[in-house]
């Protein structure tokens, strides 16, 4: 059968193997990136919103882990869950657990910088004309916040985009073990290599939507506008 | 509502003084906010007005110093004012939303009521003419529109203390004159002291009641305009009151405060304190110069030169005369007057000029 038309009926037939795959790509990826914001979102917002002695390193810190290659971040959790590292007793390499660090170690760094960026654009004294006005600043905080919430919305969804897109990590900690942490990057590139490309072009399919609708939530967000400063 | 109130200052700091990056900032021993008056720090670019106002709005710590507001001191005192005062920034921020969202949020930190604080909005809308911009969106405002918006924003908080920092250094003419406008009808109602900051001279002696002039973070004179007009402290006030420092000479006597003093080939009498034998700068007022064709006889002036034209350039209802006599001098005279006297270049013409209008300064 074409490989085009075989992916087709696996995607319209709801294949349980395609099916499975899609769903643990999704919920491991979904789980990473609810923690890897829960943590990368406010270390952002304490290096943007505070003025502290190591403010300057911590940027450079983060910035930094913009860059990070996914199998370098890969290596890094091995290294940490194998049998003779600091967390191997926990038995989570090859697991789930292990894909999931990894992808908040990629994505973290990254929600993290795009929210510094963000309130790094806003003027330097926004916070104290919060509290020229009665803010806590605790309020004047999250004022801040709500001004570039369009930036940190398109971070988090770039982040998802980028972690359940990524192959290196993936497979280094995870071993694309069948019906445990085998997802959508780890399988295309093991049935591409069995020859069976409808499930590869399949899970193609999926993953091009993934990004579609990413991009899409990023353009829409793109679209709005803000120029609140008087010059 | 001139004449600064005699009660107690509402806020004050003492011994006050702020370093940054090695730098000192701010160098003052006492400074106090008079009660229900609108004070101006006058003072040039750099001379530590942000810093200071930041200070006394409780918003930036200093190196050292006391802060009193409203019998707290300290920590206290500082929370007291989060919530009894309001600040206006040069380059205001409007919050994304609308203009009713930004009139709100003071309020909303303050936790009053929904009833209550439309009632506010709905009445700094009216007395500032802002009725029909209340649902447009901030980023759609023109600079003067915008600046008129955070000034609605801090005085639909009825502030005790009012903090503007250079609220017109932003704004064309136009608005400008609005501002000045609004901050002598509206916020003067509605604010209980104002502190304004500003370079800009006219609005300090139009707007404020006493004046504080700020010099490189020292606080060099604080009184009432009429007392920084009539006897500036030294030769920096005189120019920020408008003076023209021209004159360089040497006291040959003193009787009083009337000095006289050697400029070149001429004796000047002008005021100040000095000494025989000392070298001073003479500095005088534009407007103070009286012009005429023909050499003047009797009247009080103690000063009498002739003097060349050397330009004549008209400023609109008023005219600008450049003349060399003594040093180069300036006068300000009507377009009436300068037709009247014939002014040109290479004229030869008589100054005159009144000791107490004259006055000196040690270098």
């Amino acid at each position: 059968m074409n490989p085009f038309a075989e992916a087709w009926h696996l995607l319209m037939d709801g294949d349980p193997y395609v099916l499975a795959v899609v769903l643990r790509s999704l919920t491991i990826s979904g789980s990473a990136l609810v923690v890897a914001t829960l943590v990368g979102l406010p270390i952002g917002a304490m290096i943007g919103l505070s003025n502290f002695r190591m403010r300057v390193p911590a940027i450079a810190i983060v910035n930094t882990g913009l860059a990070l290659p996914p199998v370098v971040a890969g290596l890094a959790v091995y290294l940490l869950l194998s049998r003779t590292g600091p967390l191997g007793h926990l038995e989570l390499l090859f697991t789930p657990w292990a894909m999931g660090i990894a992808q908040v170690a990629l994505a973290g760094p990254y929600i993290a910088a795009v929210t510094l960026a963000a309130l790094e654009s806003l003027p330097p004294d926004i916070g104290l004309q919060a509290r020229g006005l009665g803010a806590t600043r605790l309020q004047a905080a999250l004022l801040q916040l709500r001004e570039v919430k369009t930036s940190l919305v398109a971070a988090v969804a770039a982040g998802f985009g980028a972690i359940i897109s990524e192959v290196g990590a993936a497979m280094l900690v995870g071993g694309n073990i069948l019906g445990e942490t085998r997802v959508m990057t780890t399988t295309i590139v093991l049935e591409t290599r069995r020859g069976h490309f409808g499930i590869a072009i399949a899970l193609g399919a999926v993953l091009l939507a993934v990004a579609l609708f990413v991009n899409v939530v990023l353009a829409g967000l793109g679209t709005r506008t803000r120029r609140p400063v008087l010059s | 509502m001139n004449g600064a109130s005699d009660d107690a200052p509402v806020l004050r700091v003492s011994a006050l003084r702020h370093e940054a990056g090695g730098r000192t900032i701010l160098n003052v021993d006492d400074f106090e906010v008079p009660v229900n008056a609108m004070l101006a720090v006058l003072g040039p670019n750099g001379a530590g007005k942000s810093t200071l106002m930041r200070i006394l709005a409780g918003l930036q710590k200093p190196t050292a110093g006391e802060i009193e507001f409203a019998g707290k001191t300290g920590e206290t005192a500082v929370a007291a004012l989060r919530l009894r005062s309001a600040f206006v920034f040069q380059s205001p921020y409007l919050w994304t939303g609308t203009v009713r969202r930004n009139l709100e949020l003071g309020l909303r930190f303050r936790n009053i009521e929904d009833a209550e604080r439309d009632r506010r909005v709905a009445t700094i809308a009216t007395q500032l003419g802002l009725e029909s911009l209340l649902d447009r969106n901030g980023a759609e405002l023109s600079g003067g529109e915008a600046q008129r918006v955070a000034l609605a924003r801090a005085l639909v908080l009825d502030p005790d203390v009012l903090f503007l920092d250079e609220p017109s250094s932003n704004l064309d003419a136009e608005a400008h004159a609005a501002l000045r406008e609004d901050l002598d009808r509206v916020a003067r109602a509605r604010a209980g002291s104002i502190v304004l900051a500003t370079h800009e001279r006219p609005d300090a002696f139009y707007l404020a009641d006493s004046i504080a002039v700020l010099r490189a973070g020292r606080l060099v004179q604080t009184g009432t305009p009429s007392e920084l007009f009539e006897n500036p402290a030294d030769s920096f006030i005189a120019g920020i009151t408008g003076a023209e420092l021209a004159m360089r000479g040497v006291v040959t006597s003193v009787d009083g405060e009337l000095l006289t003093v050697r400029v070149d080939e001429h004796e000047l009498q002008a005021v100040g304190e000095s000494a025989a034998g000392r070298t001073i700068k003479l500095a005088y007022r534009p407007e103070d110069l009286f012009l005429s064709r023909t050499a003047p006889e009797g009247g009080s002036a103690r000063n009498r030169f002739r003097v060349q034209v050397t330009e004549v350039r008209s400023l609109g209802a008023l005219v600008r005369v450049r003349m060399s006599g003594p040093a180069e001098l300036v006068a300000i005279v009507t377009r009436a007057a300068a037709d009247e006297l014939e002014l040109a270049e290479d004229a030869e013409i008589w100054v005159q000029i009144k000791a107490t209008a004259l006055h000196g300064f040690a270098m």
